[in-house]
């Protein structure tokens, strides 16, 4: 009997699924090693099925996506309940992800902002006999971590080829890493980096740049070239793909296991960097990124120590 | 808000020029609002956002960071990355929810003990009107 | 790296302090709460923790329950952080494992209401138990201590200081920026109370610092760059050209009287501009070192390349003068440094209504002090600016002290100089004496029969600060004198007391340079701009630096005996340390986690004492345990958290902020 795997997804973009997708010749490995009950993008199983499966039966679940809606909740719980290992992939699931930065409204603001004067969702819609409802649509967004027990996690927006067939290899064999642990290596980006000896060793910044405001030169470390790299605060794993498409790091692979809020931490290490010891003078700097939030809680708002913007 | 709402300030005192001015508000029986609970640290420069966000996360109405005048910090440039650090957390904090007052970066020099009693009977009481910093009802998914 | 090692057991001790904590503080509930905390199998309350028996609690409860952590709330650990450690040392348990809790200066001593208080105290308390919790057992550093010292300021606080190191064996470097030693004291005619002459007991002292094997003196220079830390200063000295040479002239001053200037025609500093100099010049003649200067602002060879060069010709064959002489930098290692750097007069222009710089006789103290002065530029008689003598002297006290508009403080140095003028002008000239003063303060030894003697030399006293000081006669009796405006507080009348000459009994203030001079040396100054003394009651001479101590008026007014006392205090603190043969440090220095650091390299731009190095073939951050100072700017700013701090980890900083905010 081959192990059993599921995958599911929650608040996302799809771009997980595609990941699994990418591992090109090697999901044939996959698809002949395990058997897949359920996937909901590519098979036609429900979730009755699931529900009819017996406790623990599946192997392990690869959830992506952030919670942020009833249904999603429950098919968390569901899925937590037939797993052995539940495997949170990918950053939505593992910090809350893009999704995450709804955490700076609630539902009220968010509907109002994208229904406008148009047609806002009903929740329970009836119609000759027949009824039809939507989920409940959450005030805050949620990693999976907070809803149910996570036993590994995939970090990345999306995970790599590499990291997603280093963990499948993990979790098929016997060198099951401890339970809690983040598949990826324990050291910040900048150790896989091509740039890094570019980086001079006192490195002071005048100014920020964003992207769109410098044609970045394909060989210095984009830090050194003023653009908000985040790469020193985040996980290496991704081999620095960014910085070699000539983009700075955004931070998708989350932080180290020694950072409690990856937002605060990457926060530090720019600002600390600004050569100027005058208020005017750093608020000037600054100006050039407005929306930090935007830009360190990019992928990890629901995780960081304040969640979420303060409710009215 | 309940009419005894009495606001916890967490504050980082640095050892050689805030913790020593709040040590002489004491000497000089100097008496000032026990609202704050101080965190020693050697030096401004050792605040990381990390503890300001976990203070307010926490339960915090306020949070207080104290430092060497500039130029006169202990160890030369500490309370200067100290203060980098800060213009860009009020920056992020604010888009947060979290009121100016909450969140506050002040320069007292070991002589300035009537200060410590200034600065913190004024946060006290504009963080007192804002109110506290976790609302009564909070609204978080299960 | 930190973790709640093993099974932790907590003892928790809340002090009284007398009646100082528990007036305020409920400290039996506190201590009752502290046994309610995880991990805390005991919680004491005692009147006195820092007492002998309030230790041997301590070790007794270390010993019979197996504590491994100590929690003690009492007063700062600025005060007794050192006693609770040595007394979990001579315990058996290393001294890092102790949490101390400010429940005094911050807690009793400033909150009014007693529950509040008490909940402060609660709150801090189960925080401190928390973050005890992750403290290490931690080991401290020696630094060895270089045993040479250098004394900032030849005034007779540096002077006392650098004899006394130099007769214990030590080397000095004696640093002064004007061209001699001997600072104000060499300005004074006589020091009260007993009038010695100033000279008389300081000139032998200058000359002790000359003929010392172990007193490197350097005039004329002054300090320009500090590096290092106690026991290895690297200190830069700039010496300025005197463009004669030390080593050659023998002090005869023929230079001087060669001069193509035949009248002096400059300002002279050392008389309070009260005589004037030539631009070859010597202090005063009893000058240490007996060398003169020139000076190249109002030199005429310097300023236009065409002068005889007389002083030249007059040197002859010695060649002592030597006007291609350039600026030279000292570099020297010390192990501690006196800072001696004394106080400037107050400015009496500041006061205008005073007239000073307006009439002309009206004059500051040290100017009076130089025209009683034997040596002075009147030969010792008290003439006022016209060459008349004086028959009315009013002395004003407090100018520029004890005042609301200019300084605070009282200079406690005036009284008694106020005094000593009024006898000594007396003496000189017979003239009625007025001294207008709001308090007279005579504390030291012998001051107040000091002051009875000037009461029985009929001296009048009037209490009550001067408002004014005019020439504006308003009636015959009051023309071509100043007369002073003043309030009589004991006869409870405004007088007008018509006077030749006054006196302003100007107070003493931070040098002008003081704020240039402590960011030098890393050193603060207290409000009034005096260097900050670690401790005003049981650290006078120490500072918050290790290895630079205080003496003199540098720190606060004081006069010559209490100066003296304190350069010797000064010197003892530093041959303590240079005895001891080492200083131990605070470890509480910054580590990099090198097996996760990723070599982003953010920390080492974050380094001012440049202790973090950049290892280019690991690719990793390291720190030099020794250069670095703890202050933990670099752990902040480790984006991977990868830098960890002694005494300061992350976890026990996030362990006290919850402790603080949720209830245990």
């Amino acid at each position: 009997m081959k192990p059993k795997v599921a995958f599911y997804w929650c608040a996302s973009c799809g771009g997980c699924e595609e990941a699994v997708v990418d591992l090109d010749e090697k999901i044939l490995d996959v698809a002949n090693a395990v058997d897949i009950v359920f996937w909901p993008v590519a098979l036609d199983f429900k979730e009755h099925d699931v529900e009819a499966m017996p406790d623990g039966s599946i192997l392990a679940s690869f959830i992506n996506g952030a919670i942020r809606n009833s249904d999603q909740l429950k098919m968390a719980k569901l899925l937590r309940a037939k797993s052995q290992v539940v495997v949170a992939f990918g950053v939505c699931a593992q910090l809350g992800g893009i999704p995450g930065l709804a955490n700076l409204s609630d539902a009220k603001g968010i509907f109002a902002e994208v229904f406008k004067d148009g047609v806002a969702p009903v929740r329970l819609h009836q119609n000759n006999g027949h009824s039809l409802s939507l989920p409940e649509f959450f005030d805050t967004v949620v990693e999976l971590g907070r809803v149910i027990d996570v036993d590994y996690y995939l970090p990345g927006c999306p995970p790599t080829p590499k990291i997603i067939g280093a963990a499948l290899g993990a979790l098929l064999g016997s060198d099951l890493p401890p339970k809690g642990t983040v598949l990826a290596p324990d050291q910040a980006l900048c150790e896989e980096c091509p740039r890094k000896d570019t980086r001079p060793e006192k490195l002071l910044l005048k100014e920020f740049k964003r992207v769109h405001q410098v044609v970045a030169d394909q060989q210095t470390c984009l830090l050194a070239q003023g653009l908000a790299c985040l790469g020193p605060g985040t996980r290496a794993g991704c081999e620095a793909m960014c910085p070699r498409g000539n983009m700075p790091c955004t931070g998708c692979f989350g932080p180290t296991s020694r950072v409690r809020d990856f937002g605060a931490k990457a926060l530090s290490a720019l600002a600390s960097v600004i050569d100027s010891d005058d208020e005017v003078e750093i608020a000037r700097v600054l100006d050039a990124l407005p929306d930090p939030a935007g830009l360190f809680y990019r992928y990890s708002l629901p995780s960081s120590l304040l969640g979420r913007r303060r409710m009215e | 808000m309940p009419e005894s709402f009495e606001p916890k300030i967490v504050a980082f005192f640095c050892n050689w020029c805030t913790y020593l001015a709040a040590d002489l508000a004491g000497t000089s029986r100097i008496k000032y609002a026990p609202n704050t609970r101080v965190v020693r640290v050697m030096c401004s420069g050792r605040v990381d956002p990390q503890f300001v966000l976990d203070a307010f996360a926490k339960g915090a109405d306020g949070v207080l960071i104290g430092g060497c005048h500039p130029g006169d910090c202990h160890y030369q440039e500490g309370n200067y990355k100290a203060l980098r650090r800060f213009v860009l957390l009020k920056r992020l904090v604010k888009q947060m929810g979290i009121e100016e007052e909450r969140l506050r970066l002040e320069w007292i020099s070991a002589a300035e003990g009537e200060r410590v009693k200034t600065v913190v009977n004024d946060m006290v009481e504009k963080v007192r009107a804002l109110g506290p910093r976790v609302p009564a009802r909070r609204k978080e998914v299960a | 790296m930190s973790k709640a090692n093993g099974d932790i057991r907590i003892g928790v001790y809340v002090c009284h302090c007398g009646t100082n904590i528990s007036a305020v503080v409920d400290v039996k509930s506190l201590a009752a709460y502290g046994a309610t905390l995880p991990n805390v199998v005991v919680s004491r309350e005692y009147k006195y923790l820092c007492s002998d028996p309030g230790q041997d609690l301590i070790r007794q409860d270390i010993a019979e329950r197996k504590l491994n952590r100590v929690v003690v709330a009492s007063c700062s650990p600025h005060l007794h952080e050192q006693t609770f450690r040595n007394a979990l040392a001579t315990g058996g348990l290393n001294p890092f494992f102790l949490q101390m809790v400010n429940i005094r200066e911050q807690d009793s001593w400033v909150t009014e209401d007693k529950q509040a208080a008490t909940r402060k105290a609660r709150d801090l308390v189960r925080a401190a138990a928390r973050r005890v919790a992750w403290n290490e057992s931690l080991e401290r550093d020696r630094i060895p201590i270089h045993p040479a010292v250098m004394v900032v300021g030849g005034g007779i606080a540096g002077i006392h200081a650098a004899l006394t190191l130099a007769n214990s064996g030590k080397h000095v470097y004696l640093v002064e920026r004007e061209p001699t030693i001997g600072g104000h004291m060499a300005q004074f005619d006589k020091t009260f109370p007993t009038l010695d002459c100033a000279a008389c007991i300081l000139t032998p002292k200058m000359s002790a610092v000359k003929s010392h094997k172990n007193i490197t003196l350097w005039t004329y220079s002054e300090v320009t760059q500090v590096d290092g830390y106690v026991g290895n200063f690297k200190v830069k000295v700039r010496r300025w050209p005197r463009y004669i040479k030390e080593d050659l002239c023998s002090g005869c001053l023929e230079c001087l009287k060669a001069c193509v200037y035949k009248e002096a025609k400059f300002p002279d500093d050392f008389n309070v501009g009260l005589a004037k100099r030539k631009p070859i010049y010597i202090s005063f003649p009893q000058a240490v070192p007996q060398v003169p200067v020139i000076d190249p602002e109002t030199c005429i060879q310097f300023k236009s390349g065409k002068c005889k060069k007389t002083c030249i010709d007059a040197c002859g064959e010695r060649h002592a003068i030597s006007l291609q002489m350039e600026e030279k930098t000292e570099e020297v290692e010390v192990g501690n440094i006196i800072l001696a750097t004394g106080s400037q007069p107050f400015d009496a222009r500041r006061i205008p209504y005073y007239g000073y710089g307006v009439y002309p006789n009206v004059y500051t103290a040290l100017e009076v002090e130089r025209l009683v002065n034997a040596s002075g530029p009147t030969g010792g008689e008290v003439v006022l600016r016209d060459g008349r003598t004086p028959k009315s002297v009013a002395i004003v006290h407090c100018v520029g002290s004890r005042d609301e508009g200019t300084n605070r403080w009282c200079s406690r140095v005036c009284c008694m100089y106020s005094l000593k003028l009024a006898h000594l002008i007396k003496e000189h000239t017979g003239a009625d004496i007025f001294n207008f003063y709001i308090d007279i303060r005579t504390p030291g030894k012998g001051f107040e029969e000091f002051y009875q003697k000037l009461l029985n030399e009929r001296v009048h006293f009037v209490r009550g600060r001067v408002a004014e000081v005019t020439d504006w006669a308003l009636d015959p009796s009051e023309e071509n004198k100043l007369v002073i405006r003043v309030e009589d507080t004991l006869a409870g009348i405004v007088r007008r007391i018509p006077v030749d000459m006054v006196v302003l009994s100007t107070g003493l203030e931070p040098q002008a340079d003081a704020e240039q001079v402590r960011r030098l040396f890393n050193i603060t100054c207290a409000s009034g701009g005096f260097f900050l003394e670690r401790h005003p009651k049981l650290a006078p001479v120490s500072t918050f630096t290790d290895g630079i101590f205080l003496a003199g008026c540098c720190q606060g007014p004081k006069d010559i005996p209490d100066t003296v006392a304190q350069a010797g205090a000064a010197a003892a603190e530093a041959l303590a340390l240079i005895d001891a043969g080492f200083v131990e440090t605070e470890p509480n220095a910054a580590y990099v986690m090198e097996e996760v650091c990723s070599g982003c390299k953010t920390c080492v731009a974050m380094c001012p004492f440049s202790a973090i190095e950049f290892l280019q073939e690991e690719r990793k951050a390291r720190i030099n345990q020794a250069k670095c100072k703890g202050c933990g700017t670099c752990v902040a700013a480790c984006p991977s958290g990868s830098i960890y701090q002694h005494l300061f980890e992350d976890q026990q900083i996030f362990e006290e902020i919850e402790g603080i905010l949720t209830n245990a």
